[in-house]
């Protein structure tokens, strides 16, 4: 991925990258020494020196950031909610989520890889804000060269004094481990992800209570994406103003978004929140391969409802794709295009989904797997009348509130949306027997 | 038994946490790097070790796609099945690796040197259809680029 620090955007504006200015492809990231000369960890030195914690809270709320991981909560608030002085229970944790699975997506990877100290530095100051004692990265195991960087980072920033005792010289220590998983979807569920963190099988836990005030051993915890994370260092070093000021709508900040799918040019690029889904696919994307057409586009990731050429120019931040009937999720977009058939996408889709039930509630155990094979008849042209009828059960009885976590309400997304926008293509997979693309 | 690497490995992880559970994943990618897949046996030497039952460790071992419960080969190919790399040619990836090792998702080829497993989304979908082979990730694949690639392991055993 090419960019320049700031360019022109199509609009005339100039475009901030704070989240990819360090990243140079193909490279080694840069070292400690070389992140501080480009004006990294003077965000901790800054906070550590001249900050309380609530301090930090405070203007990441201003600054309007939202969880990048895919469910797009207020930052502050959900820091706000942890319990803090000198009655809180202790340890209190601060966790990175780089369990980066979701289909389609791959930005959390660009980052980890790209500049591992960012994250690290977005971390020191999200547990400060929150007085953790303990950070954790829970990083997906394939995400090898990522591991190799981070424990570098890490190893790094312990011998520089901004991990360990008394950082910096100052009253706050925090110790911080790399934890690799071993393969399993759920476990970028936060609540599983805790479950996994503790040496167990990653089944999600109730909310109520909330991981800030029960999380890891029962302890307060944070969960946050790493995205989210790699922006904290940028907001408490140039402020909630400025950082309001780089996106185009209320939510604040930059986004990475990513496309994939037979476009002309596949990747991700740094660009502010809000650009249209139509500047993304056409200009950084260069649009459909040529003799392809747009069919749709899952916005945020595979548990994103499809949205279809009607919906090019709208704004891709949280409020406006949720209008459009999608959810903005990861932000990395996966293309449908004219020539793929769009139930043999959803098929593959719900047997991911249905794959990676964790077991634990029967909506989710017993009707993914229903769905999957329903879907498999309907592409070996063995599906009955009724069977759309069905699947639509499905996505009613596995919808949000019916089940456990969000695994299945989300698995659901690309069924409706696909009935809703392609009933064609299913009625004729009926119809005529067979899949007219095998 | 544990040998005395496996252990001291399992024991450094171990200070990561207050409790001796939480190392039970990392345990069994220990024992799994050193023995090739996770046995019954080396199941029981690992929960002796960190004092958990064989049956609750095994219901934490075969709960995660990465954990072999079963032997594998020399090496594993673990080709994603994910949506994007749906769209961009892994059912014709997959036919080809079928053909190739003349054997089906998994299972092992007959000389001992490769297993085929599909696994969910690689994180690398710009760059679909991908796979990793050990540790290593290989992207913009198409069937000639696969070839080249097997050969290139079969190459390094000899």
């Amino acid at each position: 991925m090419e960019q320049p620090v700031s360019q022109p955007s199509p609009s005339g504006r100039a475009v901030e990258r704070p989240l990819t200015k360090n990243i140079r492809p193909g490279e080694e990231p840069l070292s400690l020494r070389e992140y501080e000369q480009a004006g990294g960890y003077q965000a901790v030195r800054t906070a550590l020196g001249s900050l309380s914690p609530s301090e930090v809270v405070d203007v990441v709320k201003q600054a309007n950031l939202r969880g990048r991981g895919g469910a797009g909560f207020p930052t502050g608030v959900k820091w706000s909610l942890v319990p803090m002085g000198d009655t809180a229970p202790r340890p209190k944790y601060l966790i990175a989520n780089a369990d980066e699975m979701e289909p389609g997506t791959f930005k959390d990877r660009l980052l980890l890889e790209g500049d591992p100290h960012q994250l690290l530095e977005g971390m020191i100051l999200s547990a400060y804000a929150i007085q953790a004692d303990v950070a954790y990265i829970f990083l997906r195991w394939e995400y090898t060269l990522a591991a190799t960087r981070l424990r570098r980072a890490i190893a790094e920033a312990y011998d520089h004094h901004y991990l360990g005792r008394h950082i910096r010289g100052s009253d706050y220590s925090l110790e911080l481990y790399l934890h690799t998983s071993a393969g399993r979807y759920i476990c970028g569920e936060e609540t599983a992800l805790l479950n996994a963190l503790e040496g167990k099988r990653a089944t999600p836990r109730a909310k109520p209570p909330f991981p800030q005030v029960s999380g890891l051993w029962g302890k307060p915890t944070v969960v946050q994406n790493v995205e989210t994370l790699c922006n904290v260092p940028h907001i408490v070093h140039r402020g909630a103003e400025w950082y309001k000021s780089l996106s185009y709508t209320d939510d604040g900040g930059t986004k990475i978004y990513g496309v994939s799918g037979k476009v002309k040019r596949p990747g991700a690029w740094e660009l502010p929140m809000g650009t249209p889904l139509r500047e993304i696919l056409e200009e950084h994307a260069g649009g459909l391969r040529d003799g392809l057409t747009l069919r749709g586009v899952l916005p945020g990731g595979a548990s994103t409802d499809f949205l279809v050429a009607e919906h090019l120019d709208i704004p891709m931040d949280y409020a406006a794709v949720q209008k459009a009937g999608s959810r903005l999720g990861t932000g990395t977009l996966i293309v449908l295009d004219d020539q793929t058939c769009p139930v043999g996408m959803v098929h593959n889709l719900e047997r991911f989904f249905a794959q990676e039930s964790c077991g634990w509630c029967t909506p989710c155990r017993e009707g993914l797997p229903w769905t999957a094979q329903l879907l498999q008849a309907l592409e070996d042209g063995q599906g009955q009348p009724g069977d759309l009828e069905r699947l639509a059960l499905h996505t009613q009885f596995l919808g949000p509130g019916l089940t456990f976590c969000a695994l299945a309400p989300g698995a659901m997304e690309p069924l409706q949306s696909a009935l809703r926008y392609f009933r064609d293509d299913f009625e004729q997979h009926i119809r005529d027997k067979k899949c007219p693309w095998r | 038994m544990l040998t005395l690497e496996e252990r001291q490995e399992i024991t450094a992880e171990m200070q990561h946490y207050p409790q001796k559970q939480a190392a039970c994943i990392e345990a069994l990618k220990v024992v799994q790097r050193h023995r090739g897949w996770v046995s019954d046996a080396g199941l029981r030497d690992i929960a002796e070790f960190l004092e958990m039952t064989p049956d609750e460790l095994d219901g934490i071992a075969t709960f995660y796609n990465l954990v072999f419960r079963k032997p594998v080969g020399r090496h594993v190919v673990l080709l994603c099945s994910s949506v994007s790399c749906w769209i961009m040619g892994y059912d014709r990836l997959r036919q080809h690796f079928i053909g190739r090792l003349g054997i089906d998702l998994g299972e092992t080829s007959p000389d001992g040197q490769f297993t085929l497993l599909p696994i969910p989304c690689l994180g690398t979908c710009d760059h679909a259809p991908a796979l990793i082979i050990d540790d290593a990730l290989y992207r913009d694949l198409d069937p000639q680029r696969c070839d080249t690639i097997l050969e290139m392991y079969r190459e390094a055993g000899r």
